[in-house]
């Protein structure tokens, strides 16, 4: 393909807008593909081509849906019905998929999903709906049918059965305690209604056709008000727009969603400032979890004098929980590189780095596939667009050191050398790589750059709250019933993204606290669940934004010990140079194992906020700042749980295995020896059927005996 | 790879990958994932050769290799087992199922078994939260582990190799 000039790019994406094609979305992310989703794939593409129909339907790979706990899963969108999801894939579905979904236009009951938002392109491939017919999806908490099978009956009662259809879904793209139903086309969702209201709803809203403001929780009609307490907060997806929904290896599904609208708009018609302005406007700030104004940020750069710039992306995703930035980069790899370009413009850069893990094969692979491929249609490279502008990217691997996340250690690892990093100031924005001014984002920052530009910062900032703008994409996972990518707008609160989001905490338990910001964040407590998420009130409440990982912890994860895996990983990850953060993170991680082994003394807390303050203040960089952050916020908000277990020895959870006891029960005991016989220390003895003993001393708490037991005589305390 | 070919010179792909690139500055952290995804490791012997063909000092090659955990020494087995030790997967029993693999194959963290098949090392965050916990056997993803299954999934590969495990 030869080199795009400005009314070729246009002509291309009128072009591929207009072969809007029945198409299957299979999610492909490292998880995607982890749980099944490859073989799915594989099938789709060998049935529809055994079946002919290949000019009805194509399947194509798509990036992450954010939908992890459903995965394997697909989108799927074709003439005459509307565009449903399936989750929880197996080859059995999959055939009835190409039978009977796009063989007989009939939509698959029970393995129904829904994203949790509305697609921003909604409108360009809003599907035809054939004869006016409605269709009720419904989803139920306890999964009984009750209010699916009352609306079949009344349905079928009025004799509306060939007007109205009804499905049971697996997940609706929202939770609540009470069951969801969402009609389309219109797209309402109503919930907490009874079965004994679904008559009145049948009525009202299909024969009346009048909206039920009792029942409504969402609309995507603006004219439609909806009541303040039945209001939900929802997922928007802005820099996830494209994760899902478009296939990240072909260009042409970046164009058909307005990819490079905004790059165009501003080599033709935005000065450098005005670019800056603009971003300045939105109120952008950094993803990457300190939250520095991202327009700022490149004003420094552009006007600092230099002959040689630099543009650098920091995909070294390195917090342990966080996979944030490597679904944007193998669902919408063009999205980075356009908003990498946009920023060259305005700086005056003429190369740029992504610095992506090493761990992330998949998320490379469409990287590079991406630069190629930009670069062949001169989107990249020499006279981009045929202007005067050049911008060239380049990739280079991490070598797994988180230390490397820190901008300057970043740096000196693209330059080659060990990721130790520098004092700051200079600030890279002034002195950077190889010494030269260097603008430096992190990847979701780098994804929300083409959708300001052509949005306008007056769209943009509308989003969020008054000093964090937009959304904010997170990883929510640990106890959480839903976990997967989330994309929520600034200032939602935890409670809604814990419970309307995730589903509630896994089992029914109760929630303890939920972890965000990784290794150099902290905890949020049960007391301030209704807190809204941003920036500066994080940071109030002891915790920060970080990048995204928002772990969720319930009554059986114990604190001490949370604190304990983050200090390992902080000292495992000290690159050395400096003393408070090499030799001060040791001595942390030992006072915090010899609390879980029961061997620590009650001064010992004063000890660790001490070494903590002295971290904090002296270390280089952020590494050594943030490393105390778990220890500081556990002992916050959970001092209690460190003084049970100093004073009483005590682990409530059972975490921590060396101050769990092990004892038989007599009474329960019946000697038939089982334990004994699995017990690797030979700590179990007793004669044949009579009850046995087990010698603290020898015990290694390795647990061998209680999951052995069959009569539940090993009580664990 | 036999010992004799690591006695030789650099392999052509890799003067070619060098070559190809010599006009991008620091380049080496790429040269050595070149390196290792070949060998599987950096032998000692490459990297002195890699040293005098770059013409820096060894001690600097070995300051790079030591710094990034990724960079291995020794080498690994031929299906290297990464155990995933990011949060959600350590909060969701992802020490269990380590110590479950350590069981199962009779070896520890970063060693290999005796007939070079397994290898067992720990990693950071391999971004597969949501289908916690993850292990990863060369390029390929076990997500939402359960400690039983894990003689299965090493069986598979045992089987290519015309082996069993011995489970007792």
């Amino acid at each position: 393909m030869t080199k795009l000039k400005y009314e070729e790019l246009k002509n291309m994406r009128d072009l591929i807008k207009k072969s809007n094609k029945n198409e299957i979305l299979v999610s492909m992310g490292t998880c995607g593909i982890a749980a099944g989703g490859d073989r799915i794939y594989e099938i789709l593409k060998k049935e529809i081509s055994e079946r002919d129909l290949e000019d009805i339907i194509t399947v194509k790979k798509t990036g992450c849906l954010g939908l992890c706990f459903c995965e394997p899963n697909l989108i799927i969108k074709i003439q005459g019905l509307p565009e449903v999801g399936y989750g929880y894939l197996n080859e059995d579905i999959v055939y009835k998929i190409i039978t009977e979904h796009i063989m007989k236009k009939t939509i698959i009951d029970d393995y129904v999903i829904f994203l949790p938002t509305i697609d921003l392109f909604a409108k360009n491939n809003k599907n035809e709906f054939e004869n006016d017919i409605k269709y009720i999806f419904v989803w139920e908490p306890d999964k009984k049918k009750n209010i699916y099978n009352t609306f079949i009956k009344k349905i079928t009662n009025k004799n509306l059965q060939e007007k109205i259809k009804i499905y049971s879904t697996k997940y609706i793209g929202m939770s609540n305690k009470n069951p969801i139903i969402k009609i389309l086309p219109e797209n309402i969702i109503y919930s907490n209604f009874t079965e004994h209201q679904i008559e009145n709803i049948i009525e009202t809203h299909f024969i009346k056709k009048t909206i039920i403001n009792e029942f409504l929780l969402f609309s995507d009609n603006p004219n439609i008000k909806i009541r303040e307490h039945n209001k939900q907060y929802n997922q928007i997806r802005v820099v996830l727009k494209n994760s899902g929904y478009i296939d990240p290896e072909n260009v042409n599904d970046y164009i058909n969603r307005d990819g490079y609208m905004a790059l165009e708009k501003v080599l033709l018609n935005m000065t450098p400032e005005a670019v800056i302005e603009e971003i300045k406007k939105s109120g952008l700030r950094g993803r990457g979890g300190a939250g520095f104004p991202t327009g700022i940020k490149w004003e420094i750069t552009k006007n600092t004098d230099s002959d040689i710039k630099y543009i650098v992306c920091n995909a070294d995703e390195g917090d342990p929980g966080a996979y944030m930035d490597r679904s944007i980069l193998e669902g919408d790899p063009y999205s980075v590189i356009e908003g990498m370009t946009i920023c060259a413009y305005a700086v005056g850069a003429r190369n740029g780095y992504i610095y992506v893990r090493a761990e992330y094969p998949l998320a490379i692979k469409r990287l590079e596939m991406a630069i190629n491929k930009a670069k062949e249609l001169g989107l990249l490279g020499e006279n981009i667009l045929g202007t005067n502008f050049s911008f060239d990217i380049e990739i280079r691997l991490g070598a797994g050191a988180f230390v490397c996340g820190e901008e300057t250690a970043l740096i000196a690892s693209i330059e080659g050398k060990r990721g130790m990093p520098k004092p700051r100031p200079p600030f890279p924005s002034k002195e950077g790589l190889w010494g030269k001014p260097t603008v430096i984002n992190n990847v979701e920052t780098w994804a929300n750059i083409p959708i300001i530009i052509n949005k306008g910062y007056e769209w943009f900032s509308s989003i969020g709250t008054e000093q964090s703008k937009g959304t904010k994409v997170f990883a929510l996972t640990g106890k959480v019933k839903n976990p997967g990518l989330i994309e929520v707008a600034m200032g939602t609160t935890l409670k809604e993204i814990i419970y309307n989001i995730g589903g509630g905490i896994f089992n029914n338990k109760r929630f303890k606290a939920a972890q965000s910001g990784g290794p150099s964040g902290g905890v949020i407590s049960e007391d301030f669940i209704d807190y809204p998420i941003e920036y500066e009130s994080l940071q109030k409440i002891g915790s920060m934004m970080g990048s995204g990982g928002l772990i969720v912890m319930d009554e059986d994860d114990c604190m001490v010990d949370v604190a304990k895996f983050y200090l390992q990983f902080t000292v495992d990850e000290s690159c050395g140079k400096c003393a408070p953060c090499r030799i001060g993170g040791k001595q942390l991680l030992e006072i915090l194992k010899s609390i879980s082994s029961g061997k620590a003394e009650e001064n010992d807390i004063e000890r660790l906020k001490r070494i903590s303050l002295a971290m904090n203040k002296a270390s280089l960089c952020g590494l050594g700042q943030s490393s105390p952050n778990p220890v500081i916020s556990t002992l916050k908000y959970f001092e209690y749980e460190y003084i049970e277990h100093i004073r009483d020895r005590k682990c409530k959870t059972g975490k921590c295995k060396e101050l769990i006891i092990y004892e038989i029960n007599p009474d329960k005991c019946i000697g038939c020896g089982a334990c004994a016989l699995r017990c690797p220390v030979t700590a179990i003895s007793g004669e044949k059927r009579k009850p046995h003993v087990i010698d603290q001393l020898k015990c290694v708490k390795c647990g061998e005996c209680y999951n052995t037991c069959k009569f539940g005589a090993i009580n664990k305390n | 790879m036999t010992m004799q070919k690591e006695e030789i010179k650099l392999p052509n792909e890799i003067i070619e990958y060098i070559e190809k690139n010599s006009n991008k500055k620091g380049f080496e952290i790429m040269i050595l994932h070149k390196i290792q995804e070949i060998y599987g490791y950096v032998p000692r012997k490459i990297a002195m050769e890699l040293s005098r063909k770059l013409n820096i000092p060894l001690a600097k090659i070995y300051g790079i290799i030591t710094f990034y955990h990724i960079f291995k020494l020794n080498k690994p087995g031929k299906y290297r087992i990464s155990v995933c030790m990011g949060t959600a997967c350590y909060l969701k029993g992802g020490e269990d199922i380590l110590g479950e693999i350590e069981n199962i194959l009779g070896i520890g963290v970063n060693s290999t078994t005796e007939d070079g098949i397994f290898s067992i090392e720990i990693v950071r965050c391999i971004g597969c939260c949501g289908i916690a916990p993850a292990i990863v056997i060369n390029n390929k993803v076990y997500g939402n582990l359960k400690k039983d299954q894990l003689i299965e999934i090493l069986s598979e590969y045992t089987k290519i190799e015309g082996k069993e495990i011995k489970n007792d």
